[in-house]
């Protein structure tokens, strides 16, 4: 199942629309990654959304063995855009795995644009873009690529490969999985970019397993109250 | 049916507003609220409609007041502190009998407070929160679905009764994703005889106005409002009643807590406590009519609430003191776990014989 991860990078990055499923999907493969016996660090880029943050889920990070480097403001009662100085050290010491969770759209991404040069200088990374087509204002693979190449604007980075994370939360069937195939296909023809991984929850690995290349198998985040 | 879609709930507030039929926004970025924003800039320069990010809030209520005038759909959002800053335009919006929907995405607050969840503001929303005597109506989603469909619903009211719309939701519904189909608007606008269109020299012209300079017309405009609102009062009152046929407690409570509250009963049911629900889906007008029944069936009531207690108030009111009224709340942010509701359940149930 998790062949994908052969071909994983020194630095993997998710960026893509706000709401499109980002941080779930880089703590999920951060856990895959330590799972397959890296150490791995993970940081949390977000400057837009103050909720919904890598930090939801310390708890589990920290449990695995797993860094991560978030602002001390995330999930906090202020919404201050502030990252720690300590993101460098992802950057510019090569002896980890890196993920890293990129806010929602262009304005998301400018945050990345900061450390884009060194990331590219290094040239051992993956930037994925997470697509969701239940998400309205990416629900076509023309709005897609729209947003991707606000996003690329911003990061000053190009995007590498895609991640299919279309789901409709809990109410997510294996055919609201099927029926996102074409829509990916048409966003990785339309750019030229492999589908690195599809998402699926466990709910409904098996009916779908045999049928789609390269499943990731996600567990969703329990928020921390 | 539509297909459905996953969005958050401040997105679904932008996007069933503009199947609504409402062309013209008016902000302020604030968090918890500011997606309903960012979207309507995303989607009014694609539909031919107007996204204005204003200078401040009062501006923005004021460019509210502007298009309402005119006769055109118009809203505009914010979160507790930016609400404050638009009372004045409310208030002008009651006296001018302009319909408008505003919403408000709440924080804790009072004062700046802090950006995560709550339901402090329900006093400011249900009995003025700007000056002078006025309602507006108050609308309480429980689900992102339902910020879509009280949305649609909020424009139609205001149309209907020349008056503000308000969708009075927090934190969490704003911010929560949810599978939702926006579909089969139903748009009831009617005619605007009073609407600012331009007389074309083939009418009297309009004019739209709060200003009167004799008291007595003043009082006479005040006593047909209130005639309106007695009208609403009556008939647009929206509730849910959820496993109160044979309810002993009755938890009142609208929003998330209300989901919580669902918890909260089913786990006291399996415990042999039989607790329900009724949730106000309009907070004005106020759900009285099945709570005064209810007094006469149930033995408690809790008012489940993000505040210190504003709510619990109109409860009372309600069922007249008729049965004790418990508070179980939580503020600043701070939400009660199904646990904590369930607890304050076995206390009604063991107090209130």
């Amino acid at each position: 199942m998790d062949g994908f991860l052969n071909k994983a990078k020194r630095v993997t990055l998710f960026a893509g629309h706000y709401g499109s499923g980002k941080t779930n999907v880089a703590v999920n493969y951060a856990l895959l990654l330590k799972k397959a016996g890296h150490d791995v660090m993970i940081a949390d880029l977000d400057i837009v959304n103050p909720y919904f943050r890598t930090k939801d889920s310390a708890d589990e990070l920290e449990k695995n063995g797993i860094k991560l480097i978030s602002s001390e403001y995330a999930g906090s009662n202020v919404d201050l855009p502030a990252l720690p100085s300590e993101i460098y050290s992802l950057v510019d010491i090569h002896d980890k795995y890196a993920v890293f969770d990129i806010g929602g759209d262009d304005r998301g991404a400018t945050a990345l644009g900061r450390y884009s040069d060194s990331i590219k200088a290094e040239d051992n990374y993956e930037l994925l873009l997470v697509i969701n087509r239940y998400r309205p204002l990416s629900k076509t693979p023309e709005l897609a690529v729209e947003i991707m190449h606000e996003i690329e604007v911003a990061a000053n980075m190009r995007f590498t490969g895609i991640v299919n994370d279309s789901n409709l939360g809990e109410e997510t069937t294996p055919e609201t999985v099927f029926e996102s195939v074409p829509y990916a296909e048409e966003v990785s023809r339309l750019t030229g970019l492999p589908i690195r991984f599809t998402t699926v929850t466990k709910k409904i690995y098996a009916e779908v397993k045999d049928k789609i290349p390269n499943l990731m198998e996600i567990h969703l985040q329990d928020k921390i109250v | 049916m539509s297909e459905k879609v996953l969005m958050k709930g401040n997105e679904a507030i932008a996007e069933a507003a503009i199947k609504a039929g409402c062309n013209f926004y008016f902000g302020y970025p604030i968090t918890p609220q500011t997606e309903v924003a960012a979207y309507m800039a995303k989607r009014m320069p694609k539909i031919g409609g107007t996204f204005l990010q204003a200078e401040s809030e009062i501006a923005a209520i004021n460019m509210v007041i502007g298009v309402a005038s005119t006769g055109k759909r118009v809203m505009t959002s914010s979160s507790s502190p930016g609400i404050s800053l638009k009372s004045e335009g409310i208030s002008y919006l009651a006296g001018c009998d302009l319909p408008a929907l505003v919403v408000n995405v709440q924080r804790g607050g009072p004062g700046l407070g802090g950006i995560q969840p709550s339901q402090s503001d329900y006093f400011q929303a249900t009995k003025g929160g700007g000056h002078g005597d006025y309602r507006n109506i108050v609308l309480a989603p429980s689900s992102v679905q339902e910020m879509a469909a009280l949305t649609v619903k909020g424009f139609n009211l205001a149309d209907k009764y020349r008056m503000v719309a308000m969708i009075l939701a927090d934190g969490t519904m704003g911010q929560m994703m949810e599978p939702v189909a926006i579909d089969d608007i139903e748009i009831e606008t009617g005619e605007k005889p009073w609407a600012l269109t331009g007389t074309e020299c083939r009418r009297p012209r309009n004019i739209v106005n709060s200003l009167y300079l004799k008291p007595d017309v003043l009082e006479q405009k005040n006593f047909e409002r209130f005639e309106k609102y007695k009208q609403i009062e009556e008939n647009e009152a929206l509730y849910e009643s959820y496993m109160m046929d044979d309810a002993d407690i009755c938890i009142v409570s609208f929003g998330i807590t209300a989901r919580i509250a669902k918890n909260a009963i089913a786990t006291a049911r399996a415990k042999g406590i039989k607790a329900g629900l009724i949730r106000p889906i309009t907070l004005w007008p106020f759900p009285k009519k099945p709570l005064l029944e209810a007094a006469d069936k149930c033995r408690a009531f809790i008012s489940v609430e993000l505040s210190m207690g504003q709510l619990v108030e109109d409860v009372e009111l309600a069922t007249r003191c008729k049965k004790p009224v418990y508070l179980c709340n939580r503020t600043g942010g701070m939400i009660p776990s199904p646990d904590e509701v369930v607890a304050a359940i076995e206390k009604a149930d063991k107090e209130a014989k």
